[in-house]
């Protein structure tokens, strides 16, 4: 028996039927809705812990300091002025050596799965912080690592001669020596502050090395959920003492690769990246949704004279050497147009910088002849020592070298680049072996003291820092009066003396400032780059 | 039957006999001492456990054959050891990652059938002509494409280029969804969290440049065994026959033609899974997906021999044990096979 069948619908029907079904389909899939109450940073690496007085690692301090605590004192994101956070007001004594900090009220600490603070921030958490770092007898000193390479790099531990607590809301900080860059210490990252009452509760518990993996902290976020080399995971905190607005959930996706950081902020998977790499810096400027900040660094990249030897001892030599270069060219060949040209040694953003000072101009015709006036005949040899290291004040000394003796071949001079391993490198020219050197620094706090002193001073020479080796009476005056002063006007006069004196003598040629960048998408608001230190979300909405 | 049964429980249990000895084997092949590959302990951590409990069997002063013991006990009591790098229990990371890889090939196979099967129909009912050329090609094409390329092309062109699709991940991480299952579909279903429709549609939205990444190779593949078959199937006598009682070629297909040039080829695809699984740890990798393969060669990376150990020995106690019960079931269900052709892997 034969069944009838209903006529065979096409198989072209079909197709086009599922098809059309598919373009549906697509039109609600790839129209990506991005969640207003989240925000996603695709951050470089898992922290090792999160409290960054433990560690002086960028991708540490981006995940704790400033989402999980506060600090006494923070800086100004744009001016760099040292601002009240959990601190109100502070009084200096008139020897400059005791600080007394009024502190804010009604702080509140996050509440967290294990933990229910029962009080508000007060003086004993600020006590409980400072000497966990400071005293070996306190309970938490040994606790984790039991080392504190920030503080103790500052001797902080040294020069705090005591705290103590004069009510629940007053603290005073006794300092063995007046130093005026000490309050610009306590807004660093490193200086956050813990909950007492929560390291209480741990010990009772027997779990102190907790206080570091589940951290409390008075911070806009607190931690939800960390899962190594995958994400962190922050929710607001409810109670948070500044006005600020904040996304629900704070998301730090990690990913260590660079490109793939990059393509995640492309398709929106991520709402900012941590440290774009600088040749994909063009990727994301043609990208219209995409918004890359520039802030010149706190670094200095920089050419040092040995100023022990001549002729190098000569500043009309040093002018006439730094005369021959091209300083633009070198931004543009060794920092990609990523660093900003330097007048002095600070950056522009610090309050200690200064425009108008004694410019050095490329003239190699004026350098030959002011070579030539000081006996410096053609067929002269020195030596620059490049350093063999990738920083972010200089990505590549060596080819800058070769730079630097192409230019003077001009002049005349002739140019041995010299390079060791890096341990070795920089013991001999903490021997002063050198020339002249191709080098830098990295600041870490807002503080100007932090490039004169350790660059320039007579001190540094012995400590071996100061690769020009030069020791002027000048300039140290100068520097030691700034500290004496703790007004902020008053101490940039004496900085600006010291960059006059810089500018006439040239003890090294500042060569640049290399930016940091910061790259996000449209939708984020308030995003700003901090140049003293960590990335902060307190504050960024998203549209 | 009951003989059948036997025949490949046996067989399973010296496959997984070998395996356990050659993952054994292992911890001592690696550097380091074979104690701590296989606990993830470092000696004094694992002291000092020992000292607080007696839970721990392995002893360091022991020999080969007691350490291969207690490391049967140990592993069957699911105490895999733990990682070098994270310090987590291995047992809980692989049952969080295994569950996205095969989730991912299920779906890839899943659709791969879908697409290959009606198509390698088509071209063999179109033998010979345009269409079957056509398909045929476009196999060869989307066969010999490795599978990695073709994933950093669909990323290039869907989500870099157009920005439709995200590129890595299985779920946006804006959203929270616990891990019950460890399969993300399932999980979602059972999780209490708002606005599901959503939540769905960014999971679905992550696994389609996977999926068809890997499927894309499984479907061209599928395609020529399925054409194969059906040529043969309607090269056969009792189609010729068929024709001769007055069927139309409608008839004639849908009453002998399907079911008997899908007989032979249902085993050959469930034994693509393999296949399958190792193109999904590939693919993983790419796509930052939290599967077995991106876990292993995380491990790799970071030289972390103890979970090396642990996730072959999970891939492969899972391949075994899929293949040879694929194998057992179509063993029974079809009277035809006498012996055991395939009794291996």
């Amino acid at each position: 028996m034969i069944k009838r069948h209903h006529t065979p619908y096409s198989i072209y029907k079909v197709l086009i039927f599922s098809f059309s079904m598919a373009l549906c389909a697509c039109d609600a899939l790839i129209t990506s809705k991005t969640d207003p109450n989240g925000i996603v940073y695709c951050s470089e690496g898992s922290p090792a812990s999160f409290n960054p007085q433990l560690d002086t690692f960028g991708t540490t301090v981006d995940a704790s300091s400033h989402q999980l605590y506060d600090r006494l004192l923070d800086f100004d994101q744009t001016s760099g002025e040292i601002v009240p956070a959990l601190a109100t007001s502070w009084i200096i004594s008139p020897d400059g050596k005791t600080y007394t900090f009024q502190l804010r009220k009604k702080v509140a600490f996050h509440k967290i799965a294990t933990f229910t603070p029962s009080r508000y921030f007060n003086a004993d958490d600020v006590l409980f912080s400072f000497n966990r770092w400071r005293l070996p007898t306190h309970p938490y000193h040994k606790v984790s690592s039991g080392r504190y390479p920030y503080t103790d790099s500052l001797n902080l531990n040294k020069l705090i001669k005591s705290i103590k607590r004069l009510n629940g809301y007053r603290v005073e900080i006794t300092l063995q020596k007046r130093e005026s860059s000490f309050l610009a210490n306590l807004a660093t990252d490193f200086a956050i502050i813990l909950s007492a009452e929560y390291g209480d509760t741990l010990i009772t518990r027997n779990q102190q090395q907790l206080i570091d993996t589940l951290p409390v902290g008075t911070g806009p976020y607190k931690l939800s959920e960390f899962r190594q080399d995958q994400y962190i995971r922050y929710t607001q905190h409810p109670d948070y003492w500044r006005k600020n607005k904040l996304t629900d959930k704070l998301i730090f996706d990690i990913t260590p690769s660079s490109s793939l950081r990059l393509a995640k902020l492309i398709t929106g998977e991520c709402d900012a990246i941590a440290l774009p790499a600088h040749s994909e810096l063009e990727v994301v400027r043609q990208q219209d949704n995409l918004i890359l900040d520039e802030k010149p660094g706190l670094n200095i990249g920089f050419w040092a004279f040995n100023t022990a030897k001549p002729p190098f001892n000569n500043p009309e030599v040093r002018r006439a050497l730094s005369m021959a270069i091209d300083r633009n060219a070198l931004l543009e060949t060794i920092y990609f147009d990523s660093a900003i040209a330097a007048k002095n040694i600070v950056p522009p953003t610090s309050w200690a910088f200064q425009a108008d000072v004694k410019k050095v101009n490329f003239n190699p015709i004026s350098a030959k002849k002011i070579l030539q006036d000081n006996g410096i005949t053609e067929g002269f040899t020195m030596n620059v020592w490049a350093m063999p290291v990738k920083r972010t004040y200089n990505p590549n000394a060596i080819k800058m070298a070769e730079l630097i003796k192409g230019y003077l071949r001009e002049v005349g001079i002739n140019v041995n680049i010299v390079t060791h391993k890096w341990s070795t490198f920089r013991e001999r020219l903490t021997q002063g072996l050198h020339d002249s050197v191709l080098i830098g620094w990295s600041a870490d706090n807002g503080d100007p003291d932090n490039f004169f002193r350790p660059l320039l001073s007579c001190a540094a020479i012995k400590s071996g820092t100061n690769r020009a080796m030069w020791c002027s009476k000048e300039f140290d005056e100068l520097i030691n009066e700034a500290l004496d002063y703790s007004d902020i006007q008053e101490r940039a006069y004496f900085y600006g003396k010291a960059n006059e004196l810089l500018a006439e003598q040239l003890p090294l040629l500042p060569i640049a400032h290399a930016s940091r960048y910061q790259a996000y998408r449209k939708e984020l608001d308030g995003l700003v780059i901090n140049p003293y230190g960590g990335i902060r979300f307190g504050g960024v909405t998203k549209n | 039957m009951v003989n059948i049964l036997l025949r490949y429980t046996n067989l399973i249990i010296i496959t997984l006999f070998i395996l356990s000895l050659l993952s054994f084997s292992l911890a001592y092949l690696f550097p380091g001492n074979p104690i701590e590959v296989l606990t993830g302990l470092k000696l004094e951590e694992l002291q000092k456990l020992q000292n607080q409990s007696a839970n721990i069997a392995y002893k360091p002063e022991g020999s080969v054959l007691s350490q291969y013991g207690h490391y049967m006990s140990e592993l069957f009591s699911g105490n895999w050891g733990v990682s070098f790098n994270s310090g987590q229990p291995l047992y809980e990371e692989i049952m969080l990652s295994l569950p996205a890889s095969i989730e991912l090939s299920a779906y890839a196979l899943t659709l791969s059938l879908l697409v290959g099967l009606p198509l390698g129909f088509l071209a063999a009912l179109r033998h010979h002509r345009a269409t079957d050329y056509t398909l045929l090609s476009i196999s060869v094409v989307g066969y010999s494409i490795p599978v990695f390329w073709l994933a950093l092309i669909l990323i290039l062109v869907f989500s870099l280029q157009f920005g439709w699709l995200p590129l890595s991940g299985r779920l946006s991480l804006i959203f929270e969804v616990p891990s019950n299952t460890g399969f993300v579909l399932l999980d979602i279903l059972l999780a209490d969290i708002e606005d599901k429709p959503s939540v769905f549609l960014d999971a679905f939205r992550h696994l389609i440049l996977p999926t068809l990444s890997i499927a894309i190779v499984t479907t061209t593949l599928i395609l020529r065994i399925t054409r194969r078959s059906v040529i043969e199937t309607l090269n056969s006598e009792f189609i010729q026959a068929a024709y001769a009682r007055g069927l139309t070629t409608r008839q004639v297909l849908m009453r002998h033609g399907i079911r008997n040039a899908l007989v032979p080829i249902l085993p050959l695809l469930a034994m693509q899974f393999p296949t399958l699984l190792t193109n999904a740890m590939i693919v993983e990798t790419i796509f930052s997906w939290p599967g077995i393969g991106n876990w292993l060669i995380q491990a790799i990376y970071q030289q972390d021999y103890s979970a090396i150990r642990a996730g072959m020995l999970a891939v492969s106690v899972f391949v075994v044990i899929f293949t040879m019960s694929i194998d057992m079931f179509l063993r029974l269900t079809d009277p035809k096979r006498k012996k055991i052709e395939r009794g291996t892997i």
